[in-house]
């Protein structure tokens, strides 16, 4: 069965991958990437369309393309790429936005991913240790980027309850760690110093780079609707990831740090970071296991994966020039007659 | 070793940034990662043994624990042990945890209040040595899935917080949550009845405002505050303690039932506090000497 799948966030990291990916996949037919600036990595086959990032054109997209499923990647769940007010527009407008672009009458699409992060379950002394799917939080939701996927998430369950036809897959994934991916805790972990906070040494559960990736492929390809955790197996405290990755850390007073702001600016100290610093999480990932997906990862192999390609990427020169989307270029291969490539219909 | 840079000069350069990996290339890389043993629960049995080597003079020469039908507790499989809890910084857990730990040589799990979480250093310390915060589904999870020994005193806060005067008389079990867990989890209930935890660190009164102001469960002033200073914090004083495991207690109802009548569940849990109790009465009657037994 062929598939029409548009990509949202296509300009960043996850959305160029999952494009990526897909575009390996012969059963994608039409992959469209979507997003506010160009692409950042090379697409194949894919076409690229500029659009602003609370999709409001989503409606006339979906309508001209006929895709049935929609991948959504592009939800902020690191604050520090985004001022607050936009991390708001992009998670919470442009989710309604995208739900309500696929929900309108007669729309082709059948199948949503959302992808999410296990941040919704916040970080708190009185939460359980392990989180499953349907365990609510203990804790008041305390910092925007949690706030923003909460209503994201409340959003999407809403929109799945109205339209049961539709499938919907909503995948939490647990801190990522990887070869490329640059987060508050990889920069943390790259330096010789890191954080702590006195007297904390929380549990911290990991998912690979590539398992993001490999799970987003997994639920789109097989249209498997659910909630699920995403996490690599095993947890471990933050002083050993920060011994396995060779850095020192540095332990902050444990009254309210990140108020003090030199401090949160000397290392990467986000506000979702205070928490889980302290207390850390642990999620369930046995439903996810249960539809066929295997991880590549444990938690601490995810560890070892960042660090090795740190340590290559310190120990070798400037890799080669990083691709530039041209617009006219990219459109001259995909449509122009002179092109005899494998791309043609 | 699997490098993880591209090729140079290969062609398809989106797969060199998209490593779609079959997984047969991680399954050989051999070296563990992992530096330190801790588990999910923040457990490290290499910090337990450390433990038991700094606490073991305590156990045996302090309080000269002794047990009693220590042979109920299963050495495999999970079961949910129950005690009494007293003394103001009761040492009554480290007791039972390092005594079940040494003779039948299988971890115990130590549930309390999540307050011990927030405060620094000590609630790491507590994790590193046992110390699972006392939510059910943590309970549920080291009973049922792990096949563990977890260790509640369901008394709460109002076990050590009462005062000398109250001495062995054991409070509330809370709302039987305990027992609830146990009949979900499937497993038994073993009691531990405990003598010479409450003369180890008598507690003469308390000071609400004071806890109030520091956000503590209860601030008491204890014997040992008056004898050795700020130094009693750590100091119990040498009281003989007894423990004694009784029978366990089988609920015949089917594990992982959505409810269970809360009156039955009540009913059970009064039925071994006052078991406990009744143990620790009877204890008392032959105990001739609180620091000689």
């Amino acid at each position: 069965m062929s598939r029409r799948v548009l990509v949202t966030g296509a300009d960043t990291f996850w959305g160029g991958r999952m494009v990526q990916a897909l575009e390996q996949d012969p059963s994608m037919d039409v992959i469209l990437g979507m997003g506010a600036h160009a692409p950042s990595v090379p697409f194949e086959r894919a076409e690229f369309v500029r659009a602003d990032q609370t999709y409001s054109i989503l409606n006339r997209i979906v309508k001209a393309t006929q895709v049935d499923t929609i991948l959504h990647t592009f939800m902020i769940t690191n604050s520090t790429t985004v001022p607050k007010r936009a991390m708001h527009e992009i998670n919470v407008i442009g989710t309604m936005n995208l739900l309500a672009a696929a929900g309108t009458a007669g729309s082709s699409v059948r199948h949503i991913v959302v992808k999410s992060s296990t941040l919704v379950y916040g970080s708190a002394a009185s939460d359980p240790n392990t989180f499953h799917e349907d365990t609510p939080r203990t804790s008041p939701v305390k910092n925007g980027v949690e706030r923003a996927l909460v209503e994201a998430e409340s959003l999407v369950r809403d929109f799945s309850e109205d339209n049961p036809a539709t499938r919907v897959t909503v995948l939490r994934f647990a801190n990522v760690l990887g070869t490329h991916l640059t987060t508050p805790i990889s920069r943390n972990l790259s330096g010789p110093l890191c954080p702590s906070i006195f007297g904390f040494d929380p549990m911290l559960q990991f998912v690979e780079e590539d398992d993001v990736v490999r799970a987003l492929v997994h639920v789109t390809r097989g249209s498997i609707p659910g909630l699920y955790n995403v996490a690599g197996d095993g947890r471990l405290p933050w002083s050993e990831v920060a011994g396995i990755c060779g850095t020192r850390l540095v332990p902050l007073s444990p009254f309210s740090p990140l108020k003090i702001r030199p401090v949160a600016r000397l290392f990467d100290l986000p506000e979702e970071l205070a928490d889980l610093l302290r207390y850390g999480r642990g999620v369930d990932t046995r439903r996810f296991a249960a539809t066929g997906f295997t991880y590549n990862a444990t938690s601490a192999g995810a560890v070892r994966t960042f660090i090795r390609a740190l340590r290559l990427r310190r120990q070798s020169g400037r890799e080669p020039t990083s691709y530039t989307y041209e617009h006219d270029v990219e459109q001259f291969f995909r449509h122009s007659p002179s092109v005899m490539g494998t791309h043609e219909p | 070793m699997v490098s993880g840079r591209p090729v140079v000069g290969e062609k398809d350069r989106s797969t060199a940034i998209v490593p779609i990996r079959v997984p047969a290339e991680h399954a050989d890389e051999a070296e563990d990662p992992r530096l330190s043993d801790v588990d999910e629960w923040g457990r490290s049995e290499r910090t337990r043994a450390l433990t038991r080597a700094i606490y073991e003079p305590v156990y045996s020469k302090w309080f000269r624990a002794e047990w009693e039908g220590l042979e109920r507790i299963p050495t495999e499989g999970g079961a949910l042990l129950v005690a009494n809890h007293a003394g103001a910084i009761p040492s009554d857990a480290p007791v039972i945890m390092h005594g079940i730990e040494k003779e039948l040589g299988r971890p115990v799990y130590g549930l309390a209040d999540y307050f011990f979480r927030t405060i620094p250093v000590v609630g790491t310390l507590w994790a590193r040595a046992g110390g699972v915060s006392a939510r059910p589904a943590n309970a549920y999870r080291l009973l049922k899935e792990q096949h563990q020994l977890a260790l509640v005193f369901p008394e709460g806060t109002k076990g050590p917080s009462k005062s000398f005067t109250d001495r062995y008389q054991l409070r509330r079990f809370g709302r039987g949550g305990f027992v609830e867990i146990a009949m979900r989890a499937g497993v038994p209930v073993i009691p531990i009845a405990v003598i010479g935890s409450e003369e180890a660190m008598p507690v003469l009164m308390r000071v609400p405002t004071l806890s109030r102001a520091l956000g503590l469960p209860y601030f008491p002033i204890t014997a040992n505050l008056l004898a050795f200073g700020p130094l009693g914090m750590l100091t119990p004083f040498p009281a003989k303690f007894k423990l004694r495991v009784l029978d366990p207690v089988h609920f015949d109802v089917p594990a992982d039932q959505d409810r269970y009548s809360k009156s039955r569940i009540m009913e059970e849990s009064e039925q071994i506090r006052s078991l406990l109790q009744e143990a620790v009465y009877d204890m008392l009657r032959d105990r001739r000497s609180v620091w000689f037994g």
